[in-house]
C-alpha cells in the first residue's frame, strides 16, 4: 500500500456516502411499495375501511363514505396522497389504524421494545451456539466435521414454530424449567429467544465452519503451533478471528430475520411485541398497521446492512482500494 | 455442499471390508428422502391406499387418546383419527408447497433474467426492484399479500411465491453473468452469433441448469412458510387437515395432547428434509455433470 492517508481518507468517505445513496434509494422502494399496498384494496378504499372496522362487508352510504374520505384525504389525487405519505414517513409518521383509531406509529412504539429485546437475545445466544459449536466440531477429522455440519443443516431448516413447541413442551411443560404462557422478565425471555437463535445458529454456523477449515491450514496458524500454542488457544485466538467474519458480514440479515420470525414465535409464546400485533392486523385487514410494521422492518434491515458495510469500510483496510 | 456425496461404483470381488466401506458409503440419506417423498405422493394420489381410518369421522369417546395400535398418531379432540388426517392432508400441502415454489420461481426467473439481460435502463430498474424487495423478509412478503386479499389457499401459494422470489431472482441474475462471462460466450460473440442465439443456445441453458435442484429446495421451504401462514391462522383454515391447519388447530390442546402439534410439525420438518436432501445430491450431481 502505497496510498497516502488522506487519499484513501477521501475513497473511503466516497465510498459511504455512495453506500448511504444507495441505501436511500432502497429505502425510498420500500416505502413506494409499502404505500401502493394499501391502495391495492379491492373495491372502493373508503367502503374497504368501513367494512374492515364492522367485519361485514355492505354497502355504505355517501355521509358515512364521505366522513371517512375526508379523514383519510382518499378524494385528493393519488399522487398527492403518495407524497403526503412520504411526507409523513420522515417525520416518523405511519398513518392512523383503520381498527384502533390511533397513529400506527404509538401501536408499535408500544410494543417495539418487546420484540427488539428478544430478537437481540437471540442473536446474542446464536452467537454463542454458533461459536462454541463450531470451535468444537470444525477442523476434527471426517466424522465429527460431517456430523457438526449435519447438525448445521438440521438446525437452519428446522421451522420456528415447531421448534418453539418443542421447547415450550420439554422445558415448560416437562421439566417445569420456564413458565408456559407469557412470563416476564428473563425467565420468560430465554425459551423464545433459543427458538429464533437456533436456526439462526445454525444458518451462520455454515459459513463460519468453512472459513474456520479454512483458516486451520494458514500458516500462522501452524506458526503459533510450531511456537508450542495448544490447541484450543490455537482455534480460540487465532483461528475463530478470522472465522466469523462472515457471520459478522450476515447480522443485517440476522437482525430483519429475528424480527420476522418474531411474529411467530411470539404467537407461540404469547408474548406481547409487534409480531403479535402484526398477526391481529392481517386477519383483520389493518392495513396500516401491517405497513408500518413491515416498513419498519425493512428499514432495521437496510440500516443494519448500511453499520455493517461502514464497519467494514473503515476496519478492512483491503475494501478502501475498491 | 455438504451432503453426503453418491458413493462411486465399487469393482466386483473386492474384500469384504472394502465391500462394507462401500455399503456404508452409499447415499443412505437420499435414499430415505425419495422413499418419503414416494410415499407421500401415493398419499396425496390416492390416500384411502394409506390411510386406517375415515379421517372425518367423529368418535367422541376416543378423542384426544394418545398415539396407540390402533390410532398410530393418537385422535384430535372429536376422535378423528390423526395418521388418518395427516395423509389426507399430504395431497393439499404438497400441492401448495409445489404451486407456491413454481410461482416463486418463475417470478424470479423473470425477475433475474430482466435484470442481467435487459438493456442498460431497464436490467438497473428490475435490479433495483429486487432489491428493494429482497429487503422485506420473505415471511412479512407474504402476510401483506394476505392482509391485502384475505386468507386462503390461493392466497398462500401467491404469497409464499412472493415471498421466496427476491431471493432466488438474486440467485439467478447472479448465475446468468457468471454465464455471460465465461469464455465460450465469449467465443460465440467472437464467432459472430447473433445476440438472441447466445443468450438462448449459451447462456441461458448454462445459468439455469442448477434450477432444477433449487426448485427441489425451494419445495421444502415452500411447505415450511406454507404451514407457517396456516399455523398463524392465516392460510388454509382447520376444517381442512392440510398441515398447518392440523398445527393450529392442536395448539389449543397442547397441554392435554402435545402429539397433535408434535406428529404434523415432525411430518413437515421430515419434509423439508427430504426435500434439501434431494435438492443437495442434484446440485452436486449437475456441477459435476458441468466438468
Amino acid at each position: 500500500m502505497t496510498r497516502t492517508s488522506s487519499s484513501s481518507t477521501r475513497a473511503v468517505a466516497r465510498q459511504l456516502v455512495r453506500k448511504t445513496l444507495s441505501a436511500l434509494v432502497v429505502l425510498w422502494g420500500a416505502a413506494t411499495v409499502a404505500f401502493f399496498a394499501q391502495l391495492a384494496l379491492p373495491g372502493d378504499r373508503a367502503t374497504a375501511i368501513l367494512n374492515i372496522r364492522s367485519g361485514q362487508a355492505q354497502l355504505r352510504t355517501p355521509a358515512e363514505l364521505a366522513q371517512i374520505n375526508e379523514q383519510y384525504g382518499l378524494q385528493r389525487p393519488v399522487i398527492v396522497q403518495y407524497l403526503d405519505y412520504l411526507r409523513g414517513l420522515v417525520g416518523g409518521d405511519f398513518g392512523n389504524s383503520y381498527q384502533q383509531y390511533r397513529p400506527v406509529t404509538a401501536i408499535i412504539g408500544e410494543q417495539l421494545g418487546a420484540t427488539l429485546t428478544l430478537s437481540l437475545t437471540a442473536i446474542v445466544f446464536a452467537w454463542v451456539l454458533m461459536v462454541v459449536w463450531v470451535t468444537l466440531t470444525a477442523g476434527r477429522g471426517p466424522r465429527v466435521g460431517a456430523l457438526g455440519a449435519l447438525v448445521d443443516v438440521v438446525a437452519a431448516g428446522l421451522p420456528a414454530y415447531w421448534l418453539g413447541i418443542i421447547l415450550l413442551l420439554v422445558f415448560g411443560l416437562g421439566l417445569r424449567w420456564f413458565p408456559v404462557i407469557g412470563g416476564t422478565g428473563v425467565n420468560g425471555l430465554i425459551l423464545p429467544a433459543l427458538t429464533l437463535a437456533i436456526p439462526l445458529a445454525g444458518f451462520m454456523s455454515q459459513s463460519t465452519r468453512t472459513e474456520f477449515e479454512r483458516a486451520l491450514e494458514q500458516p500462522f496458524v501452524i506458526s503459533a503451533r510450531m511456537r508450542g500454542m495448544s490447541d484450543a488457544g490455537v482455534r480460540l485466538r487465532h483461528v475463530l478471528r478470522h472465522a466469523v467474519i462472515p457471520a459478522v458480514t450476515l447480522s443485517g440479515w440476522a437482525l430483519g430475520a429475528t424480527l420476522s420470525g418474531a411474529v411467530i414465535v411470539e404467537s407461540i409464546f404469547s408474548r406481547p411485541g409487534i409480531g403479535n400485533v402484526l398477526v391481529t392486523a392481517v386477519s383483520s385487514q389493518d392495513l396500516p398497521v401491517v405497513v408500518g410494521i413491515v416498513t419498519l422492518v425493512a428499514v432495521v434491515y437496510v440500516v443494519a446492512n448500511l453499520i455493517v458495510d461502514v464497519v467494514y469500510t473503515v476496519v478492512d483496510p483491503r475494501l478502501k482500494a475498491s | 455442499m455438504t451432503a453426503l456425496r453418491p458413493s462411486s461404483t465399487s469393482a466386483a470381488g473386492t474384500a469384504p471390508s472394502t465391500r462394507l466401506a462401500a455399503l456404508a458409503r452409499r447415499p443412505w440419506g437420499l435414499y430415505a428422502a425419495v422413499a418419503f417423498v414416494a410415499l407421500l405422493t401415493v398419499a396425496a394420489i390416492a390416500p384411502q391406499l394409506l390411510a386406517t381410518h375415515d379421517p372425518l369421522a367423529l368418535d367422541y369417546p376416543l378423542s384426544l387418546h394418545a398415539p396407540s395400535w390402533t390410532n398410530w398418531f393418537g385422535t384430535d379432540e372429536s376422535g378423528r383419527d390423526l395418521y388418518s388426517r395427516v395423509i389426507f392432508g399430504a395431497r393439499e400441502s404438497l400441492l401448495i408447497g409445489l404451486g407456491a415454489a413454481a410461482v416463486g420461481i418463475v417470478l424470479a426467473l423473470v425477475l433475474g433474467s430482466l435484470a442481467a439481460l435487459a438493456i442498460k435502463p431497464a436490467a438497473v430498474v428490475v435490479d433495483r426492484v429486487v432489491e428493494i424487495l429482497f429487503t422485506f423478509p420473505a415471511l412479512l412478503l407474504a402476510l401483506l399479500l394476505i392482509a391485502i386479499s384475505g386468507p386462503s389457499a390461493t392466497t398462500e401459494i401467491l404469497a409464499v411465491g412472493l415471498g421466496t422470489a427476491p431471493g432466488y431472482a438474486r440467485m439467478i441474475r447472479g448465475q446468468i453473468l457468471a454465464a455471460k462471462g465465461s469464455a465460450y460466450v465469449e467465443a460465440a460473440t467472437a464467432l459472430g452469433h447473433s445476440r438472441s442465439r447466445i443468450v438462448f443456445a449459451h447462456i441461458l441453458p448454462n445459468a439455469l441448469r442448477p434450477l432444477v435442484a433449487v426448485f427441489a429446495l425451494s419445495v421444502g421451504q415452500s411447505i415450511v412458510w406454507a404451514s407457517s401462514l396456516s399455523f398463524l391462522g392465516l392460510g388454509v383454515a382447520p376444517p381442512s387437515s392440510e398441515w398447518g391447519a392440523l398445527l393450529d388447530a392442536g395448539r389449543q390442546y397442547i397441554v392435554q395432547a402435545g402429539w397433535l402439534i408434535v406428529v404434523p410439525g415432525l411430518v413437515i420438518v421430515a419434509v423439508a428434509l427430504a426435500a434439501t436432501t434431494i435438492g443437495r445430491h442434484l446440485q452436486s450431481y449437475l456441477e459435476r455433470g458441468e466438468k
